[in-house]
């Protein structure tokens, strides 16, 4: 069911006072849960839960071609699945574009700030390089599924290992694990979307917040403000004041997240 | 490498664009067609519409649907490229659909859906500007009521020199900090429709990118006026 309108214009009158229908101030997150090794199967795997929306992402890794672009550094490849189980909106088949943007924001908020060492996963350049596949599902949207998907693959990666690889063979040994880590670097991307509901700008939507929101701004980041990614969103114009603004306040409200993300930290 | 020692390949000045061209009226069977281009990269965007939306369950009673479909053709790029659709033009159609809604007055067309065509003939980098940058060329000559044009433009950081209007080796150029791209659409009242950015920047940088997004979309939003009055002088 889609949020009715006169649900729309009480959560746009009550934000006008600074106040949400769940309590939560315009730039408080709801509680960030995080379980990693969810998957026994996968290199990494985690679930990430923001209130009651929860994701599940899985890192697998292969042996492949580089890409002609890159022949001496490793591949990322990010999918994304809203499965049908998680939504009555969502249906099976191949992904429409809400998919695709979780998949390509989170891909380039992790590919642009380096976040995984690529050029320490060449085997032999031009020839073999691993290859890092990134699978994200929702298992339960009540909105934001966005900043999840990406804080989940983070999480995911930080727990990756490297599979067992037969030089010979030139096979993956599926299943045996080294004990070597995914090469990565200190400071993870995090992703904060602001959205604009009326006048006002929020973090963390629930689905009803999400759907009334006109405008929005994924921003992708490491804690120390550096930003990788950005992408604006919907079909609503904005100052650029409001803009830098948007920027302040994602800035501030990405070091709380991270304070979240790193107590889950080994 | 310094900042300083960042020289363009195509000895630009850093603000400077590429020379564009603009002409309304390509496709003689669209409502409203135009081709822009940033030097060697060439957009054509046609619209089709406003038309009755089918199938019926896709009407929307409140208002009319905007509907951009951003295609690259096979040859436009020195590796050929795979035709139809992929995760990337979906994307940007997407962007496109977005980045043109604030100002066309869609609310007037309730059941109905304006068809926004874009195809890249050939390419070098910006290609979703100078397409968004047809495509509103098109829209306003096929008599859609609008509110004003949008001008995009990419913005590029090399290391920390900022420049205007990337090219593909410059897209890829990695010295220092290497290049961020920042493709920007502003309204002429400078509202921005369309912000995206990959790369690494800081935000006291990112406040600098506006700036000089604002400037250049002035001089952008010259060529597509001029276009459209060329138009309307021919008939």
């Amino acid at each position: 069911m889609e949020t009715a309108r006169i649900t729309g214009e009480r959560i746009s009158q009550y934000l006008s006072q600074g106040k949400r229908f769940d309590g939560r101030k315009p730039e408080d997150f709801r509680d960030i849960e995080i379980e990693t090794g969810v998957s026994k199967r996968a290199e990494g795997s985690a679930r990430v839960r923001i209130g009651k929306t929860e994701v599940i992402v899985g890192v697998k890794m292969d042996v492949m071609e580089p890409y002609p672009d890159s022949a001496d550094r490793g591949n990322l490849i990010v999918s994304t699945e809203l499965l049908p189980l998680s939504s009555e909106r969502f249906e099976s088949g191949p992904p429409r574009f809400p998919a695709i943007e979780i998949a390509r924001l989170t891909d380039r908020a992790i590919r642009e700030s380096k976040f995984i060492q690529m050029e320490k996963l060449c085997i032999k350049e031009g020839e073999k390089v691993w290859a890092v596949y990134i699978d994200i599902y929702s298992l339960n949207d009540d909105g934001n599924l966005m900043d999840a998907a990406e804080i989940g693959a983070v999480a995911a990666l930080k727990t990756a290992r490297m599979p067992k690889y037969d030089e010979e063979t030139g096979k993956v040994l599926y299943g045996e694990f080294t004990e070597k880590k995914l090469p990565l670097q200190k400071e993870p991307p995090i992703m904060v979307t602001a959205y604009k509901i009326g006048n006002s700008w929020i973090v963390d939507p629930t689905l009803e917040e999400e759907d009334v929101s006109e405008a929005k701004v994924s921003i992708g980041a490491t804690p120390d403000g550096v930003i990788s990614s950005i992408q604006k969103g919907e079909a609503r114009e904005i100052d650029i004041k409001e803009f830098e603004d948007v920027l302040d306040l994602t800035e501030r409200v990405r070091k709380k997240v991270f304070k979240e993300i790193e107590k889950y930290s080994d | 490498m310094t900042a300083k020692t960042f020289k363009r390949p195509d000895g630009r000045k850093a603000e400077e664009t590429r020379p564009m061209s603009a002409k309304v009226g390509v496709v003689p069977n669209a409502d409203g067609s135009a081709m822009f281009s940033f030097g060697d990269t060439v957009a054509i965007a046609a619209v089709y519409g406003p038309r009755k939306m089918h199938p019926q369950h896709s009407q929307n009673p409140e208002k009319g649907t905007l509907r951009c479909n951003y295609n690259m053709l096979s040859f436009s790029v020195a590796e050929r490229a795979r035709p139809g659709p992929n995760r990337r033009s979906t994307e940007i159609s997407k962007i496109t659909e977005w980045a043109l809604e604030p100002i066309v007055m869609i609310k007037k067309y309730p059941n109905m859906v304006v068809d926004v065509h874009i195809g890249i003939l050939q390419a070098n980098a910006s290609t979703r500007c100078a397409g968004i940058n047809a495509a509103a060329l098109a829209l306003a000559h096929a008599g859609i009521p609008m509110k004003e044009l949008v001008s995009s433009v990419s913005i590029g950081k090399m290391d920390k020199t900022l420049v205007v209007d990337l090219v593909k080796e410059e897209e890829d150029w990695e010295e220092g900090e290497g290049s961020t791209d920042i493709p920007i659409t502003l309204t002429n009242s400078g509202k921005i429709t369309h912000l995206q950015l990959d790369g690494k920047i800081t935000s006291a940088e990112l406040k600098e990118v506006l700036k000089l997004a604002k400037k250049a979309n002035r001089e952008i939003y010259e060529v597509q006026k001029k276009a459209l009055k060329e138009s309307i002088k021919l008939n």
